[in-house]
């Protein structure tokens, strides 16, 4: 997992790897520290997950709750087939704003 | 294989988190190893299978560690069905939450609770049964029959494998 603050206000999350029971808490301790710290506009990069489960889910619809609660937003990059199919099956392709790169997810 | 089931993978985990990534390896490797299933077949099950090891381990999380999660994939010659039978503290099936529509704001006040309806959609057939002594998941893919039962070497395209070429480096030709 890996930070980039260098397009402010964005701050850029990429993560990699499986995101699930054992890993997502790193991810929300990540989310919740930045939060903590002022960030607003949380973009969260997908496109280097190998696996999502519902904990991850859980995790990052805890980040958007929280970010749009301070008038922030958490959005994603994305476009792995097998990983949108996780948020296609439970609905929440259509809670969260998912793009396809980062610069158009900075770009808003 | 004689329509009978057939086991094909036996597993006992812990019940800690960092162990769901080993049964996924496990049942997937399991999977792929006995059947001809598209990758999209497998990633399905891996996923549905990482939901119900989720769901056991948390089950657990008050009780003793010695405890194991048993996950099992057993086939016929229509079906896998990977099971995974937790002792952990059970749960009703009556009381699951029902999650307002995706349109709806007070969707997102739902961060767990996604792992059932999950399951439900990505298996062919599921079961649940607890009990105070904990929950056995079902879970059943219907997909044909086993590589080793109709012999792998069939499945290959021989035309397109360039054997003569590999024939006269072999030979020093």
């Amino acid at each position: 997992m890996e930070v980039d603050d260098t397009s402010p206000p964005f701050v850029v999350i990429v993560v990699r790897g499986e995101v699930d029971i054992a890993t997502a808490p790193k991810l929300r301790e990540k989310l919740v520290e930045l939060a903590s710290g002022g960030a607003k506009q949380v973009v969260v990069d997908l496109e280097a997950v190998e696996f999502l489960d519902s904990t991850g889910l859980g995790v990052l619809i805890g980040g958007m709750k929280r970010l749009r609660g301070l008038e922030g937003d958490l959005t994603l990059v994305c476009t792995q087939p097998r990983i949108l199919k996780v948020f296609e099956i439970t609905g929440l392709n259509r809670a969260f704003t998912i793009y396809e790169t980062v610069d158009a997810a900075v770009a808003g | 294989m004689d329509g009978s089931p057939e086991t094909v993978l036996c597993l006992e985990i812990p019940p800690r988190a960092e162990f769901v990534a080993v049964a996924r390896l496990a049942v997937s490797t399991a999977v792929k190893s006995r059947r001809l299933l598209a990758d999209d077949r497998v990633a399905d099950l891996t996923l549905a299978l990482s939901e119900a090891c989720t769901n056991a381990i948390e089950a657990h999380y008050a009780k003793d560690e010695a405890d194991r999660v048993s996950i099992r994939v057993d086939e016929d010659d229509e079906r896998l069905v990977v099971t995974v039978q937790d002792s952990g503290s059970g749960f009703d099936l009556m009381d699951l939450p029902t999650h307002p529509a995706v349109t709806d704001p007070n969707r997102l006040n739902f961060e767990r609770g996604l792992g059932i309806p999950i399951i439900r959609t990505l298996v062919d057939e599921v079961t649940f049964t607890s009990d105070d002594g904990g929950t056995k998941v079902t879970m059943v893919l219907r997909c044909p029959p086993s590589l080793v039962e109709n012999g792998a070497v069939a499945l290959i395209d021989l035309d397109a494998l360039d054997i003569d070429a590999a024939w006269d480096d072999e030979s020093g030709q």
